[in-house]
């Protein structure tokens, strides 16, 4: 309908794209109130920005070895205790022979996942039954060495970003499909199912994480048999995924409701099936609606996979409260340094997952152009 | 054939065969405590064209509901080319496989493109291969005078034409019987021709049609019989000729007169 060529009048002049006075003058200063609005604005600017930027940039160390390059007065972010320390922050004790490993599985994972993102690259299929079967298998094999000819290497000495990563990656894998059974079951015209989700999604969403990771590592071995004590790490990975499904789920449910009734209706009045009607029709558009609850429910719990530090798992703010302990490295600025380079990485990764979000949703409204 | 004086628009493809298509006897449903549906016996043979009629909340749109099982009826036999409707999904499912529909407001899916909307069912339903499904869709689509935009979105086209989309996705799965439930209320007035036309071709063929409607120039034109609903009942049942000239009851002779009146 919109695809005609209409031939008018131009826009008014007030429609037209404006020089930058003009534009400030009519955005930024248009009354008393709003510019009263701009010059506070800029005023607070102007109080954090430059003592940020002299910290972390223009009176940071940013060489030297020893902790005594730090050392001295005026001196900003001690960098160098980073460099000296990303083997931890990165593999935590792994052993450090061992440690190629690990790379294999990033990488491995990095080669994966790429192709995944892009929505145009070819053989989705294939790339994500890798993904999401093949690949977390090899990384288990690979990064326990559960197998002959590879040392095993206990949970208890990973950490740093591969903790982090295995507990976020794992929990967003398992919560977007769980959640979605949950967000189904509790739409469910069977009583039975019905209250069950309802129940799994109110208990996981009515306690605390803090409370689930300590039952899980605390409390869990109590009541099991003698000698039978899962691994401390998978016990939280298990408490996280639950935990994020019961949020998934009502995220889920939130798009669900948006769907019409006369969706369903067409749908079954084609003879398509409960499952079809759902994984066809009614999901894919679900699905949509919610992108930006789903990313922000995976961004939650990416932030909040550092409260494994509180069952003694070293993820990667655990490790670098670690390494400030260090007496080799014990500078006045250290804290604050290690802290903003924690921070910077955590942001790096949820910044990451929102752009694409934006960039996945922008894909989708152009494609749909509704 | 039961109305002798509509012989000339009848062409040979709207020959009326003694086969019962569907069949409902003593029909009762309730919404809670409402009673909607009151004793209803019809029955719709092979080829016939109904039109049911009446003011709104009168229960048409429930009734043909019932047809497909939307909306289950609480008493009463629902018997659609010899499978009786009931609990059992594989029957419900076999009935709505040879019972097409086509709602007021459209439902086309949205995320899929005009002819994934048409091939849809016919891939995941008929097990039908790839291609063979894109052409059937195409023919359909080229049948409704719409095969150019058969990779735009739902979004992108005008009422009318999202209309005749839903009608070819329901004829893509090649049914047996035609529900129409107020195809043309949600329509700008210069789109309501476009949509009729094409619904007075598929009487021409022959298909066996249900229309809940207040076109009562599409009843003239292709109806062999007009249902009359009211409260809940079926309060009288003419071919149109004798319905819209002669109709008996009260209630059919206030309702037209109101709506014939502008």
């Amino acid at each position: 309908m919109a695809m005609e060529d209409v031939t008018g009048r131009p826009p008014p002049k007030s429609q037209m794209r404006a020089s930058p006075v003009v534009w400030a003058r009519r955005n930024l200063f248009s009354s008393v109130g709003n510019t009263v609005l701009t010059l506070a604005c800029l005023y607070l600017l102007w109080l954090a920005v430059p003592p940020v930027l002299d910290f972390t940039i223009f009176s940071a160390v940013w060489s030297g070895t020893t902790r005594d390059a730090c050392l001295g007065p005026d001196k900003g972010a001690c960098w160098p205790f980073i460099r000296a320390n990303i083997g931890q922050f990165v593999y935590g004790r792994y052993p450090a022979d061992e440690i190629w490993r690990v790379n294999v599985v990033f990488g491995l994972g990095a080669v994966a996942l790429v192709p995944a993102l892009i929505p145009s690259a070819p053989a989705k299929r294939f790339n994500l039954i890798f993904l999401l079967v093949i690949y977390p298998l090899i990384a288990l094999v690979l990064l326990a060495g559960d197998r002959p000819g590879l040392r095993p290497v206990p949970t208890s000495e990973w950490g740093g970003l591969l903790v982090t990563l295995v507990v976020a990656l794992t929990g967003i894998v398992v919560s977007l499909p769980l959640g979605i059974v949950l967000a189904l079951g509790r739409r469910s015209s069977m009583p039975a199912i019905r209250m069950l989700s309802v129940i799994f999604i109110e208990f996981w969403r009515g306690v605390p994480l803090i409370t689930v990771l300590f039952m899980a590592s605390v409390m869990l071995p109590l009541f099991l048999p003698e000698g039978m004590s899962p691994d401390n790490l998978l016990r939280c990975l298990v408490g996280v995924a639950l935990f994020s499904s019961a949020y998934m789920a009502e995220v889920v449910r939130g798009g669900l409701q948006a769907i019409p009734a006369g969706q369903y209706e067409a749908a079954r009045a084609l003879g398509l099936s409960y499952w079809r009607t759902m994984g066809l029709v009614v999901l894919p558009q679900a699905l949509r609606h919610v992108i930006p609850g789903i990313v922000n429910t995976f961004i939650g719990l990416f932030k909040d996979t550092t409260l494994v530090l509180i069952v003694g798992i070293f993820d990667l703010l655990g490790q670098v409260r670690a390494q400030l302990s260090d007496p080799s490295w014990t500078v006045p600025q250290g804290a604050l340094t290690a802290y903003i380079f924690a921070a910077l990485v955590y942001w790096v990764f949820c910044f990451g997952m929102s752009q694409y979000s934006n960039f996945m949703e922008r894909r989708l409204n152009t494609a749909r152009e509704r | 054939m039961s109305e002798g004086n509509a012989a000339p628009k009848e062409t040979p493809g709207m020959r009326i065969s003694d086969k019962v298509m569907i069949e409902m006897k003593g029909v009762n449903k309730w919404f809670g405590d409402f009673h909607v549906l009151k004793d209803i016996d019809l029955t719709v043979k092979e080829g016939e064209r109904i039109v049911i009629a009446g003011p709104s909340g009168s229960g048409k749109s429930t009734l043909i509901r019932c047809i497909n099982r939307l909306e289950p009826h609480d008493e009463g036999s629902i018997v659609i080319d010899g499978i009786e409707l009931t609990e059992d999904l594989k029957r419900i499912d076999e009935v709505r496989r040879e019972v097409g529909m086509v709602f007021q407001q459209f439902n086309l899916f949205p995320h899929m493109t005009v002819l994934e909307n048409c091939t849809l069912a016919p891939l995941w339903v008929r097990k039908m291969p790839e291609a063979e499904a894109r052409d059937l869709a195409m023919s359909y689509l080229e049948r409704v005078r719409i095969p150019e935009q058969a990779n735009k979105y739902p979004g992108q086209l005008s009422g009318g034409q999202q209309q005749r989309v839903a009608i070819a996705r329901a004829l893509c799965m090649n049914p047996r019987i035609m529900l129409f439930d107020e195809p043309t209320s949600a329509l700008d007035p210069e789109m309501i021709k476009e949509v009729l036309d094409v619904m007075v071709e598929l009487a021409r063929e022959g298909m066996t049609m249900l229309c809940v409607t207040h076109e009562m120039g599409f009843a003239r034109e292709v109806a062999n019989r007009v249902v009359f609903m009211d409260g809940g009942e079926i309060i009288e049942e003419a071919p149109p000729e004798a319905f819209f000239s002669a109709p008996k009851n009260s209630r059919t002779k206030e309702f037209l007169a109101q709506i014939l009146a502008h």
